[in-house]
């Protein structure tokens, strides 16, 4: 439509700085804390174990390796992508670390090899995105069952029993520094880093210009196939940091691990406001997203509400929050 | 005198929040009639447009179709009128046949359960036929733009419409086709079918239409017969103010300097254009004509190394380039801008700012490569004000900007850089008169400031207002060269066309 309205006013400072509360109001984030405050508000007076220390560590272990990986989707997704293969390649990562320990492997050498090949599994399917030309749906498919075969066939299907993992390995999975879970420190690191570094680096400004509009990306002299290889490839490199923390914390290596994790993962950038199209999200949504889903997962347990009306409940959450988001950002456009 | 009226609006109003579109405007369609419908961008012209074509349901006011008043809810219904709309975006489905989707319409509306394929065919067949030369079961994705607009119009056309409302039909075809519409424009009207026609040329209003109908800010202005008036009266009621200058002045025999910007030469690329060699002087504007696919964008993103392997010799202020990629092309200062700006000239959804500083982010970042969000700002603001940007804040997405005001989004995205050249494709396509004369001036500004200036366009009268010296392209060779008083649309078109008189030669 043509009938767009300027607005005749000049850009000034006063109005850019004036409304940075309205900003805030407006800001999906602030929606999204809005509703988790809600649910823990209404969960602490629905059951007595919610608000507890045992439960909030056990939610928070819950989503934040999970977390890492949403970091990974998160831009990719910015970027125009989509990876279906992160579960997979998460316990790939498990199975490869596992396998090289059980062969006499130093663990932490094991788990650097391991996010090697990760990282080269996200290398070969940024390969086949940008200079094959598939799409990136039906590469990372592919892969998806590539990888959970690979998992199998190196496991004879079973889980691979770490029993004599050092401690200080065991550490990044089942230790605490002070009261908080290394776990949690981690994830922390990861998100505050990429968080920060997708906001402010021209660096991953590319990725914003390339997934917004790609075309217009390369006539501005981005090159646009180096950015979505980069993005394809950190996503699955975070997936096998995830999958090397994951083994850290259950000493064993399981090769039917993060089956349907993409759902959950997607389903968390998604609500956190990244979109399919590509061009938006921000890496503080979709944790939020995560701790979302995280806490209704918690909430119906802590309820007795059977599994099953769990997935048909979360899957609910993510149609409605995202057609309230489309709906709303309609209105205001 | 009320019984040749097939469309009486009267008192029309329409809001979208706090924003009124139409402020109760007037409209008098007549049967058989060209009327042609002027105002800038933000006029109105698309909300009224919308409203008789059933997509906006208007908040007061009537509509009186043939005699009796009617509330029209939904494009369907419009086309049961006869309303038949092409719109000014092209919406084909790109992977099935022409035939299929002159159709699509079509069957939309049969009551018949099955489709009957042969009689449609044929009559695709026959439409198209007036038209040009398309083969009906030709794919869409395969057609050039041009030909795609034509298959738009195909569609109307064969809905057996009473009113054909057409937005900005030539935008995307040749001067040749365009004529070829406005023949066909007229035999519709002589067959008592009235045409809405929307334009931000003159020349074509002034040459096909009956009347014209002016809109500004959402207030009807004025209708009047085209044959007593004159283009300068209607662009005066559309910008409400008196445009004295149209175009910029031009560089004066005294600021030529002879100092060469550019110098390409034997620019060749195996396909699509072969030995072109060309300079560029300090202080002038350079304009590029030529029929649409005759090589003009080619040449000019062959240079920049936008696409094409390229072969030849190009030198920028006497330093030989070897360019490999865009990326070096920016390096080096030149810059090109596109022409299609929706599709690859910015980023709809992003900010303001962060559209300004896509070609050089580094320039607002520190050491670290951390974008300074200060110095992104201070660089939009500055670059806004220069060209007259109006925006709420700098931070809103370009998508809320008008089309006239994104255009100097993606100028000022090209300036940020300093570039020392820019080529300039199709600048002022859907861009109002206001803006449009706002920008030319903007260009020669840029060129007195010595920055290289090349511009594209299919618009002659643009090319003869704005610039100093005008190349010709034919079939990817530069057939001529005109300048001064030689140059004229009769001159340009001849050697834009020139390839055509020497194969009959032959």
């Amino acid at each position: 439509m043509e009938d767009t309205v300027s607005l005749t006013e000049t850009p000034d400072a006063k109005s850019e700085g004036g409304s940075l509360i309205r900003r805030i109001l407006r800001m999906r984030e602030t929606g999204l804390i809005a509703i988790i405050l809600l649910l823990f508000i209404v969960m602490s007076f629905a059951s007595p174990y919610f608000l507890t220390w045992v439960n909030m560590r056990a939610m928070t272990m819950a989503f934040a390796v999970e977390g890492i990986v949403v970091v990974g989707m998160t831009i990719l997704l910015i970027s125009g992508g989509i990876d279906l293969s992160v579960g997979s390649v998460t316990a790939l990562a498990m199975v490869i670390a596992g396998w090289l320990f059980l062969n006499g492997v130093d663990p932490w050498v094991a788990s650097g090899i391991s996010i090697a090949a990760c990282t080269g599994v996200g290398a070969f399917m940024g390969f086949f995105v940008t200079r094959i030309g598939l799409h990136h749906f039906i590469v990372s498919l592919g892969v998806m069952v590539i990888a959970r075969g690979i998992c199998l066939l190196g496991t004879g299907g079973r889980p691979l029993g770490l029993y004599t993992l050092p401690p200080e390995f065991k550490f990044i999975g089942q230790g605490s520094i002070g009261p908080i879970p290394v776990v949690i420190i981690l994830f922390i690191v990861v998100v505050v880093a990429f968080d920060f570094m997708l906001r402010r680096t021209t660096m991953f400004r590319k990725v914003f210009y390339t997934g917004s509009n790609e075309k217009a990306a390369a006539y501005s002299g981005i090159r646009t196939k180096k950015v979505v290889f980069l993005t394809t490839t950190l996503c699955s490199a975070l997936c096998g940091f995830a999958g090397i923390i994951y083994m850290a914390r259950f000493g064993s290596a399981q090769p039917t691990f993060g089956i349907g994790m993409e759902l959950n993962v997607i389903a968390a950038a998604v609500i956190g406001g990244a979109s399919l199209k590509g061009g938006s999200g921000t890496i503080f949504g979709a944790i939020l997203g995560a701790v979302l889903l995280s806490v209704v997962s918690s909430s119906l347990a802590l309820l007795d509400v059977s599994v099953y009306w769990q997935d048909i409940i979360r899957g609910s959450i993510l149609l409605a929050a995202v057609s309230i988001d489309h709906y709303l950002v309609k209105k205001r456009a | 005198m009320t019984d040749d009226v097939i469309l009486k609006i009267s008192n029309l109003s329409k809001s979208f929040g706090p924003i009124h579109a139409l402020k109760g405007v007037d409209f008098e369609l007549r049967k058989g009639e060209i009327h042609a419908i002027a105002g800038e961008n933000g006029a109105g012209k698309s909300t009224l447009m919308n409203v008789i074509d059933g997509i906006l349901q208007p908040d007061g006011g009537e509509i009186i179709f043939d005699g009796t008043q009617v509330k029209i809810t939904s494009p369907a219904m419009a086309q049961k009128l006869g309303i038949g709309f092409v719109h000014q975006e092209i919406a084909l489905c790109p992977d099935v046949s022409v035939s299929e989707n002159i159709f699509m319409a079509t069957t939309n509306i049969s009551r018949s359960f099955l489709m009957d394929y042969k009689a449609l065919e044929k009559k695709a067949a026959d439409v198209l036929g007036q038209l040009s030369d398309i083969k009906p079961s030709t794919l869409v994705r395969n057609l050039s733009i041009s030909h795609q607009q034509l298959v738009e119009i195909a569609k109307a056309l064969t809905l057996d419409c009473r009113i054909l409302i057409l937005d900005e039909p030539t935008a995307a075809l040749t001067e040749k086709e365009a004529q070829i519409l406005f023949g066909i424009m007229r035999q519709l009207a002589d067959r008592g079918i009235s045409i809405i026609y929307i334009s931000h040329r003159m020349v074509e209003i002034f040459d096909n239409c009956d009347r014209v109908s002016v809109y500004r800010d959402g207030n009807y202005i004025t209708t009047q017969k085209v044959a007593d008036i004159q283009p300068s009266d209607v662009v005066n009621a559309m910008v409400g103010r008196v445009i004295d200058d149209l175009y910029p002045q031009k560089q004066a025999e005294a600021e030529k300097s002879g100092e060469v910007i550019l110098d390409v030469q034997n620019l060749t690329e195996s396909s699509r254009f072969r030995d072109v060699s060309f300079q560029l002087e300090k202080g002038e504007i350079l304009g590029v004509a030529g029929l649409i696919g005759a090589g003009r964008s080619e040449i000019v993103k062959g240079i920049c190394q936008l696409e094409g392997e390229v072969t030849g010799d190009v030198t920028l202020n006497g330093k030989k380039l070897q360019l490999s990629s865009y990326r070096d092309s920016i390096a080096e200062g030149i810059v090109y801008l596109s022409e299609d700006r929706k599709g690859d000239g910015i980023f709809l959804d992003m900010s303001i700012a962060s559209n300004v500083s896509a070609l050089k982010p580094e320039q607002v970042a520190n050491g670290l490569g951390l974008i300074q969000k200060p110095r992104e700002d201070e660089q939009a603001r500055e670059l806004g004000e220069r060209l007259n940007l109006k925006c709420g804040t700098l931070s809103d997405p370009v998508s809320s900007l008008s089309g006239g005001n994104q255009q100097k989004v993606a100028i000022a995205k090209m300036l940020s850089v300093n570039p020392k050249l820019i080529f300039l494709d199709e600048p002022t396509r859907g861009v109002d008169v206001g803006a449009k004369a706002e920008i030319h001036r903007i260009l020669r500004n840029l060129a007195r400031n010595g920055v290289g200036i090349v511009v594209i366009s299919s618009e002659l009268p643009e090319l003869i207002g704005v610039c100093d010296r005008v190349l010709v392209v034919h079939e990817g060779r530069i057939s001529g060269e005109v300048a001064g008083d030689q140059m004229t649309e009769k001159n340009i078109m001849h050697l834009a066309s020139v390839g055509d008189a020497q194969a009959t030669k032959h």
